[in-house]
């Protein structure tokens, strides 16, 4: 029963990009017979965008810690990976450690930085000493270490440090204010991690999924990568699946692919909606499951999770915002107070003691931390209140009994 | 506290400053290893832990206060944690969580009486696709039913 597994051996899954084939250390010897300019310029060309959420340009992140000046910068691999219904980048650190550190190696050398650090979720423990172990192996090959191999001056090495718990340190100033030792709470944003990181340095924070992309990039080259998915949503996604399906799992397909194709691979019956995009994305209704999930439509992380008919939507917008109630940081107001208040908004209409006009008072509240709290928790934390009550209208509040309806 | 066990924790502590570091970055991990090896950071530990880091011991208190994993008073010797996330929570849970209610014969959130386990929800576990998923101390467990999770614990020492 205990399935958690760390074999980056055996490896049955197949992929366009990420899931095709490498071997560890491939990408490594290959950069130190090129120029920090030409990998940059790979980069630009594949038009790789950030897999960590946000959809930031990689090239320009690079590019602009490489051009920092400093004699110390870093690279971080963020594997928080706290986003409810995501859970491909274990996959990636379990069966292929090889793309994420070379990846991370890729970035020492690009950006100039000579530590990496791999900040992995207090809730993935057990992968720890496999991955520290392997590491180890790393040093022995002198994939990692000084002049590695063989190339004069080029010193990297990696460490890993563990979070403790806590979905806002996965947001890249609150996982670096942790790795400093203080609690994970954001900062103000600028100055960004590209100038002012870890320990006031330039620092570059990479998703995992991000860093496995870059390792590929190397070896293929820019332009083969950006011949997958459509003209904005460059290269393949993982998608974690969850819910109602009969073949969960983690599925590399390219972007631009329509929710109701996604549907079939994954042999959903009789979905409902599918949210996309975690518990901070969007709940999709049937009528809108020939969108496209890509930069252009519908952008995500990657976590889908599927409702079938049978499933109350309250009770599934209830799950969320008592998540975000749980790990609001309470640094800022309107996410501190406002998501205890849609929470208590979701309850009211549970019991069935709510008024149109008071729910659509915290339709606009939700409005208002979208653009008034201090990081992208309270900014998106209002998305499943908004569209689900929006999506789902009928369904929740034609409930009788005071909602209860036998349930 | 005797004064032998608060030199043997003193050690203990230095020597995760010697493998981490003295500077405040290694704060996460040293406080990590503190609570696997004692599931919880007395107050003791974090005067020691401050002393050596050179910060004040609230500064201590206060990053244990912000992580859900790390605690100043000591918990069960085995902490259950059960995934409350709505995956999990659509392939059954509740049907879970009751189950190991009913058999160590307290509420989720509660420690048993003999002190062996503490029980708790957690959110998402990174399991989704496996659920429900449920944690003991540090390694997970899928695919529940309520009596596979009641099987699990009995094989708790
Ligand atoms: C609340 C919150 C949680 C986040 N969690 C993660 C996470 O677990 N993993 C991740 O890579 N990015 C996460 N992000 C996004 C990061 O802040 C950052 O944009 C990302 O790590 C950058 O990497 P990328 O450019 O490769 O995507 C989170 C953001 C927010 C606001
Ligand atoms: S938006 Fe929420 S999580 Fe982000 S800083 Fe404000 S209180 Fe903290
Ligand atoms: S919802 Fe339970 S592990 Fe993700």
């Amino acid at each position: 029963m205990e399935s958690i597994i760390f074999n980056p051996k055996e490896k049955k899954r197949t992929g366009p990009v990420i899931f095709s084939e490498y071997k560890r250390g491939d990408a490594i010897r290959k950069i130190i017979t090129m120029s920090r300019e030409d990998i940059l310029f790979e980069l630009k060309d594949s038009k790789l965008k950030g897999r960590g959420g946000a959809g930031f340009p990689t090239s320009t992140k690079w590019m602009l810690t490489a051009a920092a000046k400093s004699d110390h910068k870093f690279i971080v691999c963020n594997a928080d990976e706290g986003e409810p219904g995501t859970f491909k980048d274990r996959v990636l650190l379990s069966e292929y450690p090889e793309l994420v550190f070379d990846g991370m190696v890729i970035g020492g050398y690009t950006i100039g930085a000579q530590q990496g650090i791999l900040y992995l979720r207090g809730e993935y423990e057990y992968l720890l000493k496999p991955l520290e172990d392997y590491l180890e192996d790393m040093r022995k090959d002198n994939l990692l270490g000084n002049n590695i191999l063989g190339k004069e001056g080029f010193n990297f090495d990696i460490s890993i440090v563990l979070g403790s718990g806590a979905y806002v340190c996965g947001e890249e100033t609150a996982l670096i204010e942790s790795l400093e030792g203080h609690r994970g709470e954001p900062r103000n944003r600028p100055p960004y991690p590209i100038n002012t990181g870890y320990l006031g340095r330039p620092t570059c924070v990479n998703n995992v999924e991000t860093l496995s992309a870059i390792t590929h990039i190397v070896m293929k080259g820019g332009s083969w990568f950006s011949k997958f998915g459509t003209d904005k949503s460059s290269g393949s996604k993982l998608f974690s699946v969850s819910g109602d399906c009969a073949k969960p799992g983690v599925y590399e397909l390219p972007w631009g692919i329509k929710v109701s194709e996604l549907l079939k691979i994954v042999e959903a019956k009789n979905t409902k909606a599918v949210q996309i995009g975690g518990a901070s994305g969007y709940c999709i209704p049937k009528s809108q499951f020939e969108r496209a999930i890509a930069y252009e439509d519908i952008p995500t992380g990657g976590s889908v999770m599927i409702f079938d008919e049978s499933r109350d939507m309250l009770h599934v917008l209830k799950n969320f915002m008592e998540f975000f109630v749980d790990e609001s940081c309470g640094q800022c107001t309107p996410c501190r107070i406002g998501n205890h208040k849609l929470l208590e908004g979701v309850e009211m209409i549970e019991r069935g003691e709510y008024t149109f006009s008071y729910i659509n008072k915290l339709k606009d509240l939700g409005r208002t931390m979208q653009v008034t709290s201090k990081c992208g928790l309270g900014q998106s934390s209002p998305n499943p209140f908004i569209s689900i009550l929006e999506n789902f209208k009928d369904e929740i509040f034609n409930r009788s009994n005071g909602g209860r309806n036998g349930r | 506290m005797l004064i032998v066990e608060k030199n043997a924790l003193s050690e203990e502590i230095e020597s995760y400053v010697n493998k981490y570091g003295n500077d405040r970055s290694a704060l996460l991990m040293i406080l990590h290893e503190i609570q696997k090896k004692h599931r919880h950071i007395s107050e003791f530990a974090q005067q020691e832990v401050a002393r050596l880091l050179n910060i004040h011991p609230v500064e201590v208190y206060s990053v244990i206060s912000f992580f859900a994993f790390l605690n100043d008073n000591p918990k069960g010797r085995n902490l259950v944690r059960v995934c409350q996330t709505i995956s999990c929570d659509m392939k059954g849970k509740k049907q879970v969580v009751e189950a190991i209610e009913r058999e160590l014969g307290i509420k989720i959130g509660n420690t048993t009486k003999d002190n062996k386990f503490t029980v708790e929800y957690a959110n998402c576990l990174g399991l989704c696709d496996m659920g429900p998923a449920m944690a003991i101390n540090d390694r997970v467990y899928t695919n529940l039913t309520p009596e596979k999770a009641v099987e699990l614990l009995a094989k708790v020492k």
